[in-house]
Protein backbone atom coordinates (compact mmCIF):
# COMPACT_ATOMS: atom_id res chain seq x y z
CA UNK A 1 0.00 0.00 0.00
CA UNK A 2 1.62 2.88 -1.22
CA UNK A 3 1.88 5.91 1.52
CA UNK A 4 1.96 8.96 -0.98
CA UNK A 5 -0.23 11.59 -0.94
CA UNK A 6 -2.10 11.66 -4.39
CA UNK A 7 -1.43 8.37 -7.13
CA UNK A 8 -3.43 6.76 -9.87
CA UNK A 9 -3.03 4.05 -11.87
CA UNK A 10 -3.65 3.48 -15.33
CA UNK A 11 -5.60 6.71 -15.36
CA UNK A 12 -7.45 6.77 -18.72
CA UNK A 13 -9.62 9.48 -20.43
CA UNK A 14 -11.25 8.92 -23.95
CA UNK A 15 -12.96 11.59 -25.82
CA UNK A 16 -15.54 10.43 -27.85
CA UNK A 17 -16.86 12.82 -30.67
CA UNK A 18 -19.56 11.44 -33.60
CA UNK A 19 -18.34 7.84 -32.87
CA UNK A 20 -14.64 8.38 -33.03
CA UNK A 21 -12.57 7.46 -29.88
CA UNK A 22 -10.06 10.04 -28.93
CA UNK A 23 -7.77 9.49 -25.81
CA UNK A 24 -6.41 12.03 -24.13
CA UNK A 25 -4.75 10.58 -21.70
CA UNK A 26 -3.19 6.92 -21.70
CA UNK A 27 -2.80 4.75 -18.85
CA UNK A 28 -0.86 7.21 -16.55
CA UNK A 29 0.47 6.46 -13.12
CA UNK A 30 1.93 9.14 -11.22
CA UNK A 31 2.93 9.49 -7.48
CA UNK A 32 3.08 13.05 -5.58
CA UNK A 33 4.17 12.33 -2.09
CA UNK A 34 3.23 15.04 1.30
CA UNK A 35 4.58 18.27 0.62
CA UNK A 36 6.16 17.77 -2.64
CA UNK A 37 6.38 20.11 -5.76
CA UNK A 38 5.81 18.74 -9.18
CA UNK A 39 5.21 20.17 -12.67
CA UNK A 40 3.70 18.74 -15.55
CA UNK A 41 5.22 19.81 -18.85
CA UNK A 42 4.10 18.71 -22.69
CA UNK A 43 2.95 19.74 -25.97
CA UNK A 44 -0.52 21.41 -26.83
CA UNK A 45 -2.66 18.52 -26.35
CA UNK A 46 -0.67 15.99 -25.39
CA UNK A 47 -3.03 15.59 -21.89
CA UNK A 48 -1.89 17.60 -19.29
CA UNK A 49 -4.88 19.74 -18.54
CA UNK A 50 -7.32 16.37 -18.80
CA UNK A 51 -5.00 14.76 -16.50
CA UNK A 52 -5.16 17.32 -14.27
CA UNK A 53 -8.96 18.09 -14.38
CA UNK A 54 -9.45 14.34 -13.42
CA UNK A 55 -7.04 14.43 -10.72
CA UNK A 56 -9.12 17.59 -9.09
CA UNK A 57 -12.74 15.76 -10.05
CA UNK A 58 -13.35 17.90 -12.62
CA UNK A 59 -13.90 15.38 -15.05
CA UNK A 60 -14.30 12.48 -14.65
CA UNK A 61 -11.94 9.41 -15.52
CA UNK A 62 -12.44 6.85 -18.37
CA UNK A 63 -10.62 3.78 -16.43
CA UNK A 64 -8.05 3.98 -13.98
CA UNK A 65 -7.57 4.61 -10.69
CA UNK A 66 -6.71 8.06 -8.41
CA UNK A 67 -6.35 7.94 -4.75
CA UNK A 68 -5.80 10.44 -2.48
CA UNK A 69 -4.07 9.39 1.06
CA UNK A 70 -4.54 6.19 0.23
CA UNK A 71 -8.46 6.33 -0.85
CA UNK A 72 -10.36 5.25 -3.57
CA UNK A 73 -11.80 9.08 -5.02
CA UNK A 74 -12.02 8.19 -8.52
CA UNK A 75 -15.69 6.70 -8.03
CA UNK A 76 -16.88 9.31 -6.29
CA UNK A 77 -20.15 11.39 -6.92
CA UNK A 78 -19.73 15.29 -7.66
CA UNK A 79 -21.30 16.59 -4.70
CA UNK A 80 -18.81 14.27 -2.76
CA UNK A 81 -15.94 15.72 -5.16
CA UNK A 82 -17.22 18.77 -4.00
CA UNK A 83 -16.95 18.20 -0.53
CA UNK A 84 -12.92 16.93 -1.40
CA UNK A 85 -11.91 19.90 -3.36
CA UNK A 86 -13.75 22.37 -0.52
CA UNK A 87 -11.51 20.26 2.48
CA UNK A 88 -8.44 18.80 0.88
CA UNK A 89 -7.96 20.22 -2.94
CA UNK A 90 -7.05 23.48 -4.03
CA UNK A 91 -7.51 24.63 -7.65
CA UNK A 92 -6.14 27.34 -9.47
CA UNK A 93 -7.32 27.97 -13.16
CA UNK A 94 -5.38 29.97 -15.72
CA UNK A 95 -8.32 32.53 -16.20
CA UNK A 96 -8.84 33.24 -12.47
CA UNK A 97 -12.02 32.33 -12.37
CA UNK A 98 -13.40 34.54 -9.63
CA UNK A 99 -16.91 35.22 -8.85
CA UNK A 100 -17.59 38.68 -10.97
CA UNK A 101 -20.41 39.47 -8.57
CA UNK A 102 -19.00 39.30 -5.47
CA UNK A 103 -15.99 40.90 -3.61
CA UNK A 104 -12.45 39.95 -3.40
CA UNK A 105 -13.00 39.20 0.06
CA UNK A 106 -16.03 37.36 -0.59
CA UNK A 107 -13.84 35.21 -2.88
CA UNK A 108 -11.38 34.26 -0.19
CA UNK A 109 -13.93 33.62 2.47
CA UNK A 110 -16.44 31.94 0.17
CA UNK A 111 -14.86 28.20 0.50
CA UNK A 112 -14.62 28.37 4.08
CA UNK A 113 -18.10 29.67 5.02
CA UNK A 114 -18.99 26.57 2.66
CA UNK A 115 -16.71 24.09 4.69
CA UNK A 116 -18.45 24.95 7.61
CA UNK A 117 -15.20 27.06 9.44
CA UNK A 118 -17.63 29.83 11.57
CA UNK A 119 -17.60 33.62 9.80
CA UNK A 120 -15.56 34.91 12.38
CA UNK A 121 -12.54 32.25 11.57
CA UNK A 122 -12.98 32.81 8.23
CA UNK A 123 -12.88 36.47 7.99
CA UNK A 124 -9.54 36.07 9.87
CA UNK A 125 -8.11 33.69 7.76
CA UNK A 126 -9.16 36.06 4.35
CA UNK A 127 -7.77 38.86 6.52
CA UNK A 128 -4.43 37.34 6.50
CA UNK A 129 -4.23 35.55 3.21
CA UNK A 130 -4.99 38.84 0.97
CA UNK A 131 -2.43 41.06 3.61
CA UNK A 132 0.28 38.42 2.77
CA UNK A 133 -0.61 38.85 -0.71
CA UNK A 134 -0.18 42.56 -0.67
CA UNK A 135 -3.79 42.95 -1.86
CA UNK A 136 -5.15 44.03 1.70
CA UNK A 137 -6.27 47.25 0.76
CA UNK A 138 -8.36 45.52 -2.45
CA UNK A 139 -10.52 43.48 -0.40
CA UNK A 140 -14.05 45.23 -0.74
CA UNK A 141 -13.06 45.52 -5.17
CA UNK A 142 -14.69 43.94 -7.32
CA UNK A 143 -12.06 41.14 -8.92
CA UNK A 144 -12.86 42.85 -12.37
CA UNK A 145 -11.38 46.44 -11.24
CA UNK A 146 -7.83 44.36 -10.38
CA UNK A 147 -5.63 43.31 -13.03
CA UNK A 148 -4.72 39.85 -14.03
CA UNK A 149 -1.82 39.52 -11.75
CA UNK A 150 -3.86 40.43 -8.67
CA UNK A 151 -6.66 38.19 -10.21
CA UNK A 152 -4.64 35.24 -9.86
CA UNK A 153 -3.50 36.62 -6.34
CA UNK A 154 -6.81 36.45 -5.25
CA UNK A 155 -7.63 33.24 -7.14
CA UNK A 156 -4.23 31.21 -5.44
CA UNK A 157 -5.52 32.69 -1.68
CA UNK A 158 -9.23 31.55 -2.40
CA UNK A 159 -7.50 27.79 -3.33
CA UNK A 160 -5.22 28.46 0.60
CA UNK A 161 -8.26 29.53 2.30
CA UNK A 162 -8.89 25.86 3.63
CA UNK A 163 -5.04 25.30 4.19
CA UNK A 164 -5.68 21.98 1.51
CA UNK A 165 -2.98 19.13 1.42
CA UNK A 166 -2.85 19.25 -2.07
CA UNK A 167 -3.07 23.01 -4.51
CA UNK A 168 -3.86 21.84 -8.12
CA UNK A 169 -2.51 24.21 -11.05
CA UNK A 170 -3.41 24.60 -14.43
CA UNK A 171 -1.45 27.12 -16.21
CA UNK A 172 -1.57 29.68 -13.36
CA UNK A 173 1.14 32.16 -14.98
CA UNK A 174 -0.27 31.17 -18.82
CA UNK A 175 -1.61 34.77 -19.21
CA UNK A 176 1.12 37.19 -16.77
CA UNK A 177 3.42 38.68 -17.73
CA UNK A 178 7.26 38.23 -16.31
CA UNK A 179 6.81 40.33 -12.95
CA UNK A 180 3.37 38.90 -12.39
CA UNK A 181 5.09 35.66 -13.04
CA UNK A 182 7.65 35.91 -10.34
CA UNK A 183 5.44 37.23 -8.05
CA UNK A 184 3.17 34.13 -8.32
CA UNK A 185 6.26 31.63 -8.37
CA UNK A 186 7.41 33.63 -5.22
CA UNK A 187 3.46 32.71 -3.79
CA UNK A 188 3.90 29.39 -4.75
CA UNK A 189 7.50 28.74 -3.51
CA UNK A 190 5.81 30.32 0.40
CA UNK A 191 2.94 27.74 0.35
CA UNK A 192 5.57 24.79 -1.02
CA UNK A 193 8.05 25.73 2.06
CA UNK A 194 4.74 25.33 4.29
CA UNK A 195 4.74 21.93 3.33
CA UNK A 196 1.90 22.52 1.08
CA UNK A 197 2.03 19.35 -2.17
CA UNK A 198 1.69 21.19 -5.15
CA UNK A 199 1.13 19.63 -8.91
CA UNK A 200 0.84 22.33 -11.80
CA UNK A 201 0.25 22.14 -15.33
CA UNK A 202 2.66 25.01 -17.23
CA UNK A 203 4.31 25.72 -20.70
CA UNK A 204 6.97 28.10 -18.69
CA UNK A 205 10.23 26.38 -17.70
CA UNK A 206 10.92 29.03 -15.44
CA UNK A 207 8.10 27.79 -13.44
CA UNK A 208 8.68 24.27 -13.89
CA UNK A 209 12.19 24.62 -13.08
CA UNK A 210 11.62 25.94 -9.66
CA UNK A 211 9.92 22.30 -9.05
CA UNK A 212 11.42 19.21 -6.67
CA UNK A 213 10.09 17.21 -10.02
CA UNK A 214 8.77 17.47 -13.55
CA UNK A 215 6.86 15.36 -15.49
CA UNK A 216 6.89 14.83 -19.23
CA UNK A 217 3.61 14.17 -21.34
CA UNK A 218 3.90 13.43 -24.59
CA UNK A 219 0.85 11.89 -26.68
CA UNK A 220 -1.32 11.35 -23.21
CA UNK A 221 1.70 9.23 -21.38
CA UNK A 222 4.36 9.97 -19.36
CA UNK A 223 7.03 10.22 -21.53
CA UNK A 224 9.65 11.48 -18.79
CA UNK A 225 9.59 11.91 -14.84
CA UNK A 226 13.07 13.56 -12.94
CA UNK A 227 13.82 15.44 -10.35
CA UNK A 228 15.36 19.17 -11.43
CA UNK A 229 18.97 19.17 -10.54
CA UNK A 230 20.75 22.35 -10.35
CA UNK A 231 23.59 22.02 -12.60
CA UNK A 232 26.91 21.02 -10.06
CA UNK A 233 29.62 23.14 -12.08
CA UNK A 234 30.78 25.99 -10.03
CA UNK A 235 29.29 29.94 -11.11
CA UNK A 236 27.47 28.32 -13.67
CA UNK A 237 25.33 30.92 -15.31
CA UNK A 238 24.21 32.76 -18.10
CA UNK A 239 27.17 31.58 -20.05
CA UNK A 240 25.75 28.23 -20.31
CA UNK A 241 23.52 29.76 -22.43
CA UNK A 242 24.51 32.96 -23.89
CA UNK A 243 28.17 34.03 -25.10
CA UNK A 244 29.18 37.49 -24.83
CA UNK A 245 31.63 38.61 -28.22
CA UNK A 246 34.58 40.30 -28.20
CA UNK B 1 37.48 39.86 -24.13
CA UNK B 2 39.87 41.96 -25.75
CA UNK B 3 37.17 44.06 -26.68
CA UNK B 4 35.68 44.20 -23.48
CA UNK B 5 38.83 45.09 -21.81
CA UNK B 6 39.25 48.11 -24.66
CA UNK B 7 36.21 49.60 -24.10
CA UNK B 8 36.61 49.66 -20.37
CA UNK B 9 39.54 51.21 -21.20
CA UNK B 10 37.81 54.00 -23.62
CA UNK B 11 36.29 55.74 -20.10
CA UNK B 12 39.88 55.77 -18.36
CA UNK B 13 43.06 54.65 -18.02
CA UNK B 14 43.38 51.66 -15.49
CA UNK B 15 45.52 48.61 -14.46
CA UNK B 16 44.66 45.07 -14.59
CA UNK B 17 42.73 44.61 -11.45
CA UNK B 18 40.75 47.86 -11.32
CA UNK B 19 39.36 46.25 -14.96
CA UNK B 20 38.48 42.72 -13.40
CA UNK B 21 36.38 44.65 -10.85
CA UNK B 22 34.66 46.85 -13.66
CA UNK B 23 33.73 43.59 -15.66
CA UNK B 24 32.40 42.16 -12.28
CA UNK B 25 30.63 44.70 -11.32
CA UNK B 26 28.62 45.59 -14.42
CA UNK B 27 27.82 41.84 -15.43
CA UNK B 28 27.45 40.37 -11.75
CA UNK B 29 27.52 37.18 -10.74
CA UNK B 30 25.77 35.32 -13.79
CA UNK B 31 28.85 36.43 -15.78
CA UNK B 32 31.53 35.58 -13.93
CA UNK B 33 34.68 37.80 -15.16
CA UNK B 34 38.02 36.30 -16.21
CA UNK B 35 40.80 35.49 -13.74
CA UNK B 36 43.09 38.47 -13.71
CA UNK B 37 46.02 36.01 -15.19
CA UNK B 38 43.67 35.84 -18.67
CA UNK B 39 43.41 40.06 -18.16
CA UNK B 40 47.07 40.72 -17.85
CA UNK B 41 47.78 38.30 -21.04
CA UNK B 42 45.55 39.70 -22.73
CA UNK B 43 46.55 43.31 -21.84
CA UNK B 44 50.29 42.55 -23.40
CA UNK B 45 48.96 41.46 -26.45
CA UNK B 46 46.75 44.41 -27.09
CA UNK B 47 49.62 46.17 -26.22
CA UNK B 48 52.17 44.23 -29.10
CA UNK B 49 48.92 44.82 -31.70
CA UNK B 50 49.28 48.50 -30.96
CA UNK B 51 46.13 48.95 -29.60
CA UNK B 52 46.67 49.99 -25.66
CA UNK B 53 49.54 51.18 -24.27
CA UNK B 54 51.15 51.13 -20.84
CA UNK B 55 53.36 52.53 -17.86
CA UNK B 56 54.89 51.72 -14.70
CA UNK B 57 53.04 54.15 -12.34
CA UNK B 58 55.11 54.46 -8.88
CA UNK B 59 52.86 53.63 -5.16
CA UNK B 60 54.76 54.43 -2.63
CA UNK B 61 54.06 51.47 -0.38
CA UNK B 62 53.27 48.87 -2.65
CA UNK B 63 55.14 47.40 -5.70
CA UNK B 64 54.12 49.60 -8.71
CA UNK B 65 51.65 49.07 -10.91
CA UNK B 66 51.27 49.36 -14.87
CA UNK B 67 48.45 51.55 -15.65
CA UNK B 68 46.96 50.85 -19.32
CA UNK B 69 45.46 53.43 -21.75
CA UNK B 70 43.86 53.07 -25.03
CA UNK B 71 45.85 54.28 -28.48
CA UNK B 72 44.41 55.66 -31.47
CA UNK B 73 44.42 52.38 -33.27
CA UNK B 74 42.72 50.75 -29.95
CA UNK B 75 40.18 53.81 -30.34
CA UNK B 76 39.16 52.89 -34.22
CA UNK B 77 39.36 48.82 -32.96
CA UNK B 78 36.68 49.40 -30.67
CA UNK B 79 34.87 51.81 -32.75
CA UNK B 80 34.65 49.28 -35.36
CA UNK B 81 33.51 46.40 -33.25
CA UNK B 82 30.50 48.85 -31.60
CA UNK B 83 29.64 49.76 -35.39
CA UNK B 84 29.42 46.79 -36.90
CA UNK B 85 26.08 44.54 -36.45
CA UNK B 86 26.75 41.52 -34.03
CA UNK B 87 26.26 38.02 -35.13
CA UNK B 88 22.90 36.10 -35.15
CA UNK B 89 21.92 33.65 -32.53
CA UNK B 90 23.83 30.64 -32.96
CA UNK B 91 21.89 27.56 -33.07
CA UNK B 92 23.05 25.04 -30.46
CA UNK B 93 23.68 22.31 -33.64
CA UNK B 94 25.82 20.26 -31.03
CA UNK B 95 22.65 18.60 -29.48
CA UNK B 96 20.62 18.51 -32.93
CA UNK B 97 23.63 16.98 -35.20
CA UNK B 98 23.81 14.12 -31.68
CA UNK B 99 19.97 13.80 -31.98
CA UNK B 100 19.70 13.51 -35.75
CA UNK B 101 23.01 11.21 -36.35
CA UNK B 102 23.18 8.85 -32.91
CA UNK B 103 20.17 7.29 -33.77
CA UNK B 104 20.73 6.41 -37.20
CA UNK B 105 23.90 4.97 -36.11
CA UNK B 106 21.92 2.45 -33.28
CA UNK B 107 23.94 3.91 -30.44
CA UNK B 108 20.72 6.59 -28.53
CA UNK B 109 17.01 6.37 -28.41
CA UNK B 110 15.69 9.94 -29.30
CA UNK B 111 13.14 10.04 -26.39
CA UNK B 112 16.00 9.21 -24.13
CA UNK B 113 18.33 11.67 -26.00
CA UNK B 114 15.67 14.71 -25.65
CA UNK B 115 14.81 13.63 -22.15
CA UNK B 116 18.18 14.39 -21.08
CA UNK B 117 18.70 17.56 -22.95
CA UNK B 118 15.73 18.83 -21.35
CA UNK B 119 16.34 17.72 -17.75
CA UNK B 120 19.73 19.53 -18.12
CA UNK B 121 18.07 22.73 -19.57
CA UNK B 122 15.82 22.86 -16.91
CA UNK B 123 18.71 22.61 -14.33
CA UNK B 124 20.50 25.96 -15.82
CA UNK B 125 16.83 27.48 -15.68
CA UNK B 126 16.66 26.67 -11.74
CA UNK B 127 20.26 28.10 -11.55
CA UNK B 128 19.54 31.09 -13.53
CA UNK B 129 15.56 31.95 -11.97
CA UNK B 130 17.92 31.32 -8.56
CA UNK B 131 20.34 34.25 -9.15
CA UNK B 132 19.39 37.53 -8.02
CA UNK B 133 21.09 40.28 -10.14
CA UNK B 134 23.19 42.76 -8.77
CA UNK B 135 22.56 45.49 -11.49
CA UNK B 136 20.40 46.33 -14.14
CA UNK B 137 22.93 45.21 -17.04
CA UNK B 138 23.11 41.97 -14.83
CA UNK B 139 19.33 41.43 -14.61
CA UNK B 140 18.96 42.16 -18.71
CA UNK B 141 21.67 39.61 -19.26
CA UNK B 142 20.05 36.89 -16.78
CA UNK B 143 16.36 37.59 -18.81
CA UNK B 144 18.12 37.17 -22.28
CA UNK B 145 19.70 33.77 -20.94
CA UNK B 146 16.52 33.00 -19.55
CA UNK B 147 14.46 33.93 -23.16
CA UNK B 148 17.40 32.01 -25.09
CA UNK B 149 16.60 28.46 -23.09
CA UNK B 150 13.04 29.02 -23.37
CA UNK B 151 13.23 29.34 -27.00
CA UNK B 152 15.59 25.81 -26.52
CA UNK B 153 13.21 23.81 -24.84
CA UNK B 154 10.27 24.75 -27.31
CA UNK B 155 12.70 24.23 -30.48
CA UNK B 156 13.05 20.63 -28.62
CA UNK B 157 9.59 19.49 -27.91
CA UNK B 158 9.32 20.69 -31.72
CA UNK B 159 11.80 18.03 -32.22
CA UNK B 160 10.13 15.42 -30.58
CA UNK B 161 6.84 16.20 -31.92
CA UNK B 162 9.06 15.37 -35.67
CA UNK B 163 11.09 13.08 -35.07
CA UNK B 164 10.18 10.60 -31.82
Amino acid sequence: MSTALLSTRGLTKVYRSEGVAVEAVRGVDIEVSSGEFVAIMGPSGSGKSTLLHMLGGLERATQGEIRLDGRRVDQLSTAAWAILRRRHIGFVFQFFNLLSNMTVADNVELPALLAGVPPRQARSRREELLGELGLAGKAGWAPARLSGGEQQRVALARALANEPSLLLADEPTGTLDSANTRDVLRLLQRAHDRGQAILLVTHDARVASRADRVLHLFDGMVADDAPVLRIPRPASGVRDVVELRG
Amino acid sequence: MRLHLLALLAKEPAHGYELKLALEQTFGEAYPSPNIGQIYVTLKRLEEDGLVHSQDVEQATRPNKRVYELTPAGREALRAWVTEPSAGPRIRDEFFTKLILAPMAGLADRMELINSQRRHYLGIMRNLTGLTPSSTPARLLIEGAILHLQADLEWLERCQEELV
